[in-house]
């Protein structure tokens, strides 16, 4: 390989009671797409943390081309050429796109007065480069994700950056936005960029990336060029061990309809009928915006409907609030965690028994005892590894706090359970303990709608899937029978389930 | 790793965590101390129990105010809900209404003021500050207008002599006031960790839309918490009310400021979500202490003000350095 433009030589870091990182390395050549991959836990963002300075380093080196380096915080390192582009954007929505890519360095004359129109023209340059249909006036906050992901980009380039990071950039994306995405990359590594890419979705490094480095547990594990390696031995690498089949669909036979759907209409939402059957699960396919989260929580009562009709085993029912739908045996897991999943600041135990408080009180007593009891029932059965429970939710791995969502869920003894995006920011192992959770809940009888970005797990997990479209249902496919390109064609909205069906 | 903590002895684990931690405990304790040095009078029954009474008024106020902040709201009518609800129960009572009839009222009362507040920021979405900044001007207005400015006395009736009992009586040699705190804070340490509602108020207050998704009436705990502050603040006006025989319509002015002052004191953060109950105890105890300690040591009421300003000041940031 050509010789590395920015190396991480044997980088140790300790924090009080823990080796974050034990001897990590990495090597990132220019031109080329490095995809830097490990479960959750495994030292990645440590690792991106010591690079950019916010971390000191307790031992080993930075070699940044050619010289030993270390830099101040990410301002110092990214005026170096290396830019990091964070999981969670850093931008402010109510500032302009122009605004935001120069914030802090704005272009002025001698005495401190901005040049808008030189700004706006740097920035319209940059954009027309990333093909941002945009104007740089544009309020951020008007955009959708994937396009202020191409705004965070637009900051990295316009600090000529050598080296850019990307942490998990798709995660928020719709296909179509990460096939624009992608696009980029290929465009800065033709200019000579070194590109990190950080990701937990295999597919796209084997699309993206030109080579690999494993992490875990904090030390180097492997690295190779990309064409060296399949997906079962990348896994193998990063979880130590290992892993059987990925989704193990199991056969259920269906027994009659668990909850219907009749044309339910609501702000995103328009006209949506289906009828979801007794230990089925639904698959829910769609890009970003086209209604899917909207239609969940209208189902869930925790956004208006309408007009609309839902029935739960034959009998009409009305819902309005989140409390109704619990009640009535529908459980909502949400999709962002952080947003408006979990309560960050309180434990485990409050966060998993925050919606059956009602079955675990007598008047107005909490019983603490049949609490702790159901609680740690609930960390054995989900094997969620956590110190007590009483430990801050905040302090554990992705993983493991979406485990705690779905125990919340199901601890109110659901008939329906809607997963939103169950697996998005978790490791590819505590994806199958997941996968093996809900095709337990499945054999149950239980009824699960599914709604994933995450095509493979869509195909794989799912009996049935619809696919929706600007609020409308656009397709419905049997599982065994679909294709992603099929599915794609639908979602941009195609009609052609009448071909399939 | 956590049972070796669990097991080392006491004193080792009085590190820097440990004593941020306990630091308002901390703060406390060498408060007493040095200023026991300082003053002879002090460290007397008598000035502690004086100490005790004068703490009641605020650390009552306070307990309501801690249930609102942890919600991630604040109540700052709670001095005019003070005098209005005073006015009610001065005028009750100098009707000759008997004391176990005007107090439920007064309470009651009280904790319908308060929840015009909390309304206002559930239903109507108005942030708590502009919403309690309207209801404390608005009822301090109608208890101007009720009273016409001027006192209400509770006159000499035997009603009105039982009824001052509840601000200078003595039980078991201990001030009534005194009781009625210890009553409060006990209450509150219960509804906030042992039932539904408490764990209710922790989960609003520190994510509000994952709060409404797990099914909690988000609406109706806020205004409950509402409630509770402003009947809270009417104790409070039943106790200054009963103390002076009249209820004076500019009574608790600035009230608010001491019991948040309390509030913070005692490590609750005012985004919400986070704190306890004892933390308010001894946050109101710190404010009373000192009160005392700078009258004593014959420091002047202006200087009182820059005194104790530095003290909130200094808790407040080694606070903010504990989060960094």
């Amino acid at each position: 390989m050509t010789q590395a433009i920015l190396q991480l030589q044997a980088i140790e870091k300790s924090f009080p009671g823990v080796k974050a990182l034990d001897k990590a390395s990495l090597n990132v050549y220019p031109g080329k797409v490095m995809a830097l991959m490990g479960e959750n836990g495994a030292g990645k963002s440590t690792l991106m943390k010591v690079l950019t300075g916010i971390y000191n380093l307790d031992a080993g080196q930075i070699v940044y081309q050619g010289k030993v380096r270390s830099f101040d915080g990410p301002r110092d390192s990214q005026t170096a050429g290396i830019s990091i582009i964070h999981q969670e954007l850093n931008l402010l929505p109510e500032l302009t796109i122009a605004e935001n890519i120069f914030l802090g360095r704005e272009i002025t004359s001698r005495f401190g007065r901005i040049l808008w129109d030189e700004m706006n023209a740097q920035a319209a340059a940059l954009l027309s480069r990333l093909s941002v249909s945009h104007t740089p006036q544009t309020r951020v906050g008007s955009l959708s994700l994937g396009e202020q992901q191409m705004v965070e980009i637009a900051k990295a380039i316009s600090f000529d950056s050598k080296v850019i990071i990307m942490d998990e950039p798709t995660d928020a994306l719709t296909d179509i936005e990460t096939q624009s995405l992608f696009k980029v990359i290929n465009e800065l590594r033709d200019q000579g960029c070194g590109i990190v890419y950080i990701s937990h979705r295999m597919q796209e490094i084997f699309t993206i990336c030109d080579a690999v480095t494993v992490l875990r547990d904090g030390g180097f594990i492997h690295e190779c060029a990309i064409s060296d390696i399949d997906e079962d031995q990348l896994i193998e690498r990063m979880v130590g061990r290992k892993l059987a089949d990925q989704y193990p669909r199991i056969a259920i036979t269906h027994q009659g309809s668990r909850l219907a759907v009749k044309q339910l209409s609501g702000p995103g939402v328009a006209n949506v009928s289906f009828n979801l059957n007794q230990g089925e699960i639904l698959g829910f396919s769609g890009l970003m915006g086209a209604g899917r989260t909207e239609l969940m929580k209208m189902i869930f009562g925790a956004e208006a409907k309408t007009q609309g009709q839902l029935s739960l085993n034959g009998c009409d029912i009305n819902i309005s609030s989140p409390q109704q739908a619990l009640t009535a045996g529908i459980a909502y897991i949400s999709e962002d965690r952080k947003g408006d999943g979990l309560l960050l600041d309180l434990s485990v135990k409050e966060n998993m028994s925050i919606c059956a408080l009602a079955k675990l009180s007598s008047g107005l007593q909490l019983r603490h005892n049949d609490e702790m009891a159901e609680v740690d029932r609930f960390i054995d059965a989900f094997n969620i590894k956590t110190p007590s429970r009483d430990a801050r939710i905040g302090n554990l791995s992705g993983g493991n706090q979406q485990k705690v969502s779905i125990a919340k869920g199901l601890m109110t003894l659901p008939q329906v359970l809607i997963l939103d995006e169950p697996t998005r920011g978790v490791d590819v192992g505590a994806k199958k303990e997941i996968y093996d959770l809900i095709n337990r809940f499945k054999a149950q009888g239980m009824s699960i709608i599914l709604v994933s970005s995450d095509m493979p797990e869509l195909l794989g997990m799912s009996d049935r899937i619809l696919v929706m479209h600007q609020g409308q249902i656009s397709g419905e496919f049997d599982a065994a029978k679909a294709n992603q390109e099929t599915i794609l064609a639908c979602a941009v909205g195609k009609t052609l389930h009448k071909d399939i069906a | 790793m956590s049972q070796s903590i669990t097991a080392q002895p006491f004193y080792k684990r009085i590190n820097k965590e440990w004593l941020i931690e306990n630091k308002s405990l901390i703060a406390l304790f060498s408060l007493i101390f040095v200023v026991s040095l300082l003053s002879p009078n002090f460290l007397t029954v008598d000035n502690l129990l004086n100490i005790l009474r004068q703490t009641s008024v605020n650390a009552i106020i306070a307990v309501g105010m801690t249930i609102v902040i942890l919600t991630a709201g604040i109540d700052l009518s709670v001095g005019s809900v003070l005098a209005l609800s005073g006015a009610i129960v001065a005028t009750l009572i100098g009707m000759d209404v008997p004391v176990m009839v005007a107090l439920p009222v007064a309470l009651i009362a009280g904790a319908a003021l308060g929840a015009i507040s909390g309304i206002i920021v559930a239903k109507g979405k108005v942030q708590a500050f502009i919403a309690t900044l309207v209801t404390m001007t608005l009822l301090r207005g109608v208890t101007m207008v009720y009273t016409d400015g001027r006192p209400v006395p509770t006159g000499f009736s035997d009603t009105a002599d039982s009824f001052t009992w509840l601000g200078t009586g003595y039980v078991l040699g201990i001030p009534v006031p005194v009781w009625l705190m210890a009553i409060v804070f006990i209450g509150a340490w219960y509804l906030l960790n042992h039932t539904r509602f408490g764990r209710y108020i922790y989960a609003v207050g520190g994510n509000e839309s994952a709060a409404r998704l797990s099914g909690i009436a988000v609406d109706k705990v806020k205004i409950a918490a509402y409630a509770i502050c402003g009947s809270m603040a009417a104790l409070a006006g039943i106790i200054v009310t009963a103390r002076l025989s009249s209820a004076q319509p500019t009574a608790g002015m600035g009230y608010e400021l001491d019991a948040i002052a309390a509030v913070v004191l005692g490590g609750t953060s005012l985004m919400g979500g986070k704190g306890r109950i004892v933390g308010t105890l001894i946050g109101a105890l710190i404010i009373g202490f000192l009160n005392n300690a700078l009258n004593l040591l014959d420091v002047s009421s202006y200087y009182q003000m820059i005194a104790k300003a530095s003290v909130i000041l200094l808790a407040v940031i080694i606070d903010t350095k504990k989060k960094a």
